[in-house]
């Protein structure tokens, strides 16, 4: 009996002066935060992906709470509408954004690109950057060991084994931009998202001259002009032999599409317009065939 | 025997199969290829244009600031082109194409074998003249030689050494260049010696190379060469490392980045770079050609030859019997820091002491296994390294942590991706982190100036 | 094209060690051990050691192919390795069953559950072991089963320490020789020894575990002993260093590559440390022999002797 007793006050005891010292801890440590800091990160999708610039979630909402001016900020995972509601939250004026996607711009599959040498040493794009070009003759293109792919966080990337290429899933795409760091080619781009994830870009990076690309890669871009010809809305532009097809301007007309002598123009959920039968297609009058029909 | 003091592993030095074949003139290429970088620091920049007629030996490019090097046509003959053509990794430079007509020197230069050994120059015409014969260092690194000569202010040169260790295996150029050309080596070192005020030279060889170091110590003991001596070094790699190979002759440790070998008083220099500053001081013949190996197990013949710069790899490769059956990888330098060469149109640049063949079995890396921990790559590292942690540090990008790791200190010798027996490309990834880290450090300096 | 071009970063070359002959290495350095555990035990040593080698290397494959769903490990010989040191961290007598559940425990929870070789903590055949010390301690320390009449009873580290006999009574000849109680393994002294010098030729291990862990003990038994009188000066450091799991400890458990430290500095530290740990428990604690717990102790530490213990970097004191 005396050993129960005793048992139960020095436990008692113990637990008492335990909690007393406890409580002048968290009297001394107090920090005071704004509560209004949990809100928001409750209202961020929490992927904690580092895609608005931040180490994570906590400390972007910390920035939009402490922050006057939050136009900078933005969360590409969580998207305009939810920017919006946190910015009228804090009472506070969110930009306008449109819905961005990361766009792989390669289109050297296997057979168009052939490999002229045999690579041997880390599977790391990263790593192969540091001493040569690739396996391919083509100086831009994708080395294919998936740096991208193990730096997405929400697994929108994939490589396909057939063509060897990064292919993304725009539905899973959250236009991060860690990709578009990870890539050591920089073939990467976050592009205007259109409904149904249609979209329209150039497959090619090769700054090289049209002669120099051809014998590296059916696929790429010879810089001969034609789409830029083509586009009604002068969205195409072409410098260092390369053409780059703006997305804020592009209407996805497709005329391009057609005009490109080596397909290095993608096309993406969309049927490409019929093709002209080929009696003198100047770059003119095809585009006036297209707008009467 | 002297070495240096931690780390290092014991290749098969190959040396055989190139070691007794003396220095061949290489018939001159028709057409030769010059990238305006064959040096570390700024590109040079072409003074030349398409259509120009050159002379051998005339400058081509005229270095872009201090740390850059002069560059000479190899070949006289016709500027065909100005292009952007690619190097042996494929990767697109700039270079300057030369039709070959002949062979006509620009005037000055002195081609007689004539030994001339007196040199009455003050140290700062030597400096200028090794700068404008566009010396750098021929050991692989490429760094110009007149930079390495000006010492820093408040700073004394105690002693020079010249590099003949050549660890790396197969490579034959230097030893050649010891043994036959010893006689404008030394002179080259007195030289060296008198533009930075030095009493004392030491030509550093490793003890595979005996009779190398016989040759040297026969004329040093004959021709009376003061203040230079052979000394033989324990055969180790990688000992041609400049801080392994100033602790090794001196004992001195160079402190870490960014601290220089002229901190414990020493300036470091290859064998072929002293021969080639001979030459451009005596003789007034700037750097155009060189003695490069070319060897390998499979190839038919192996060789030395004197090659003038420009020259397309294909022509030695051809002149060694062709590339060998089945797989094979080219190398720019010997297997241990040499570069995979992956297109043989690529011309023979300053850095380029040899070329090796190895076929596929010899150089095939293993299958990757698990890090199992086991302190080898520790052991093995020179420079008092994990390489294990960098490695995986870099692996998960970890850069603040690979800093602390001191990632810049790395010389990139490969002895811990050589002695790794879970085959892991340990050199492959801390390559990355040391390059992300150096950004990342200039990054900060440049930031910090900003703000000043 | 003709011939393939390859590529790749430097080194192209490699010194052609490997894991697989590493390990090869360690069960060729135990091999002369089984031998003389054979000879004075008998064959059930051979059929204990295959047990215990089969059931880590099964439980290695199906942990890999159906937990991890990874490809197999086995061919690295590791699971080999640790079922030897299993099995000689056994008395001879002791039931098959047990020796399956201990190369489980070793295998399954001493190793895969870290993510397999190189990232256990703790070294997997003592984890086995000492599981088993706790689990079955009664088969654990059954001396008697299984073995020739001549050597039943306890063995000499509990003898001497519950003094049951003297030290002076120890012939040494026979312990170098093997004729000791004892575990499978920890029997052969000169066995076990031989072993180790063969790792050191193949430079499989350095010389820094083994010794410092040797030397310690050896110093520390000396101390006690001078303190003590009795027995002759030199007796209680041999004796400690041939008792027991001594020799099979610091040669063969304690240098277990993932579980020791990387630098020799924070080798020597470590062997100290695991030296110091088993005479404390030897001499004072509750367990007549006190090497696994030692080195398991030490394992816990070597993280952090490797925080501390970095190499000497170039050009700095």
């Amino acid at each position: 009996m005396n050993t129960l007793v005793l048992t139960v006050l020095t436990l008692g005891v113990l637990g008492i002066l335990l909690a007393v010292i406890l409580y002048f801890v968290a009297q001394k440590f107090h920090v005071e935060e704004d509560p209004r800091i949990d809100e928001v990160e409750k209202m961020l999708p929490g992927a904690n992906c580092g895609g608005c610039g931040f180490a994570g979630c906590r400390a972007m909402s910390e920035a939009l709470v402490t922050r006057d001016n939050i136009a900078s900020l933005f969360c590409p995972v969580a998207g305009g509408e939810t920017m919006k509601s946190i910015a009228g939250y804090l009472g506070k004026v969110a930009p306008d954004k449109e819905p961005m996607v990361a766009t792989m711009r390669c289109g050297g599959s296997c057979d168009k690109r052939p490999k002229v040498n045999h690579y041997d040493g880390a599977l790391n794009c990263a790593v192969v950057n540091t001493f040569y070009v690739g396996e391919s003759a083509c100086a831009f293109g994708c080395i294919g060991y998936g740096d991208c792919v193990s730096a997405c966080k929400f697994g929108a990337l994939h490589i396909n084994p057939e063509t060897g290429l990064v292919e993304v899933d725009a539905d899973k795409c959250t236009a991060c931009g860690a990709c578009v760091k990870a890539c050591p080619k920089g073939l990467f781009e976050l592009r205007k998202k259109w409904p149904k994830n249609r979209a329209i870009y150039v497959a090619c990076r090769s700054k090289n001259r049209g002669a120099v690309v051809m014998k590296a890669c059916k696929a790429g871009c010879i810089g001969c002009g034609k789409c830029e010809k083509v586009c009604p809305f002068g969205a195409i532009s072409i410098e260092n032999n390369l053409a780059y097809i703006d997305h804020k301007k592009c209407k996805l007309c497709r005329k391009c599409v057609n005009e490109c002598p080596t397909g290095a123009i993608k096309i993406v959920n969309m049927e490409p317009l019929p093709k002209e039968p080929k009696v003198a297609p100047t770059a003119k009058s095809e585009s006036k065939a297209e707008e009467t029909k | 025997m002297r070495t240096f003091p931690i780390g290092g592993i014991h290749p098969a030095d190959n040396k055989e199969w190139s070691k007794d074949k003396a220095i061949e003139q290489l018939e001159l290429p028709n057409e030769v290829r010059i990238p305006v970088v064959q040096h570390i620091g700024a590109p040079a920049n072409p003074i030349v244009a398409k259509g120009d007629k050159v002379l051998t030996g005339q400058l081509i490019c005229e270095a872009v600031g201090f740390v850059s090097a002069n560059i000479h046509s190899p070949i006289s003959g016709i500027v065909t082109a100005v292009d952007s053509l690619p190097n042996g990794q494929g990767q697109r430079q700039n270079m300057i194409v030369i039709k070959r007509e002949g062979d006509e020197w620009i005037e000055g230069v002195d081609l007689t074998p004539k030994l001339k050994r007196e040199c009455n120059l003050s140290s700062s015409e030597i400096i200028a003249k090794i700068k404008s014969a566009g010396i750098v260092g021929l050991g692989g690194a490429q760094f110009p030689t007149h930079v390495k000569l000006s010492i820093p202010e408040g700073q004394r040169a105690e002693i020079l050494i010249i590099n003949g260790v050549e660890c790396e295996p197969y490579l034959t150029s230097d030893y050649r260049n010891m043994i036959e050309r010893g006689e404008m080596l030394l002179t080259g070192v007195e030289i060296l010696m008198r533009a930075i005020g030095v009493e004392r030279a030491v030509i550093g060889v490793e003890n595979n190379k005996p009779d190398a170091i016989a040759h040297l110590n026969t004329i040093i003991a004959r021709d009376n060469y003061r203040g230079i001596e052979v000394m033989p070094l324990k055969l180790r790699y990688p000992q041609g490392g400049e801080k392994q190979l100033i602790a090794a002759v001196t004992g001195r440790e160079v402190p870490p980045p960014p601290a220089l070998p002229i901190s414990v008083g020493a300036v470091v220099c290859n064998v072929s770079s002293a021969i080639a500053v001979y030459e451009a001081v005596q003789k007034n013949k700037p750097l155009v050609e060189r003695v490069v190996t070319i060897t390998g197990k499979h190839l038919q013949s192996t060789h030395n030859y004197m090659v003038r710069f420009g020259t397309p790899t294909s022509t030695l490769l051809e002149l060694a019997g062709g590339l060998p059956e089945g797989d094979v990888k080219i190398l720019n330098g010997g297997p241990m820091m040499g570069r995979s060469i992956v297109d043989i149109t690529a011309p023979i640049i300053k850095g380029c002491s040899g070329i090796t063949v190895l076929s596929g079995a010899e150089a095939a890396r293993g299958k990757e296994g698990a890090c199992i921990k086991c302190a080898k790559c520790v052991a093995a590292c020179p420079m008092g390294l994990e390489p294990y942690l960098i490695s995986k540090l870099a692996r998960l990008q970890k850069w603040d942590m690979a800093e602390e790791h001191n990632t810049i200190d790395c010389i990139e010798c490969g002895c811990c991706s050589y002695t790794c027996p879970s085959n892991l490309p340990l050199l492959d990834y801390i390559r990355i982190g040391k390059q992300t880290v150096m950004t990342n450090i200039r990054a900060r300096a440049a930031a910090n100036n900003n703000k000043k | 094209m003709a011939n393939r071009i390859f590529a790749s970063p430097s080194p192209h070359i490699h010194g052609g060690e490997s894991t697989r002959r590493i390990m090869c290495d360690v069960v060729l350095a135990l091999l002369p051990a089984l031998a003389v555990s054979t000879y004075i035990l008998g064959l059930r040593v051979l059929l204990i050691t295959a047990v215990a080698v089969a059931s880590c290397v099964v439980f290695e494959y199906l942990i890999n192919r159906f937990f991890l769903k990874r490809s197999s490990t086995i061919g690295d010989l590791s699971a080999v390795v640790t079922g030897v040191l299993l099995a000689f961290n056994l008395p001879v007598g002791i039931p098959w069953w047990i020796v399956v559940i201990g190369a489980l425990v070793s295998i399954g929870i001493g190793k895969m559950t870290f993510g397999g070789l190189g990232c256990n903590p703790f070294n997997p055949a003592l984890t086995g072991r000492i599981f088993l010390l706790i689990a079955y301690p009664v088969q654990m320390t059954d001396w008697t089963t299984g073995v020739p009449d001549a050597l039943s009873g306890s063995t000499l580290l509990a003898d001497v320490k519950y003094n049951t006999s003297l030290l002076s009574e120890v012939d040494f000849l026979q312990m170098f020789g093997g004729h000791m109680n004892g575990s499978m393994g920890e029997i052969g002294a000169l066995a076990l020894i031989l072993g180790g010098l063969y790792l050191l030729w193949r430079k499989v291990i350095t010389w820094h575990i083994p010794v410092t862990i040797l030397g310690t003990m050896a110093i520390f038994a000396a101390c006690v002993g001078a303190t003590k009188g009795g027995a002759l000066v030199w007796e209680l450091p041999l004796f400690h260093i041939l008792a027991g799991g001594a020799l099979l400890g610091a040669i063969y458990m304690a240098t277990d590559y993932s579980t020791s430290p990387m630098t020799h500095k924070g080798m020597i530290i470590y062997g100290v440390g695991i030296g110091l740990i088993t005479m404390i428990i030897r001499l004072w604690g509750a367990y007549p022999e006190g090497m696994s717990f030692a080195i398991f102790i030490m394992n816990a530490a070597t993280p952090l002797i490797n925080k501390y213990c970095r190499p000497k970097r170039l050009g700095t004191k």
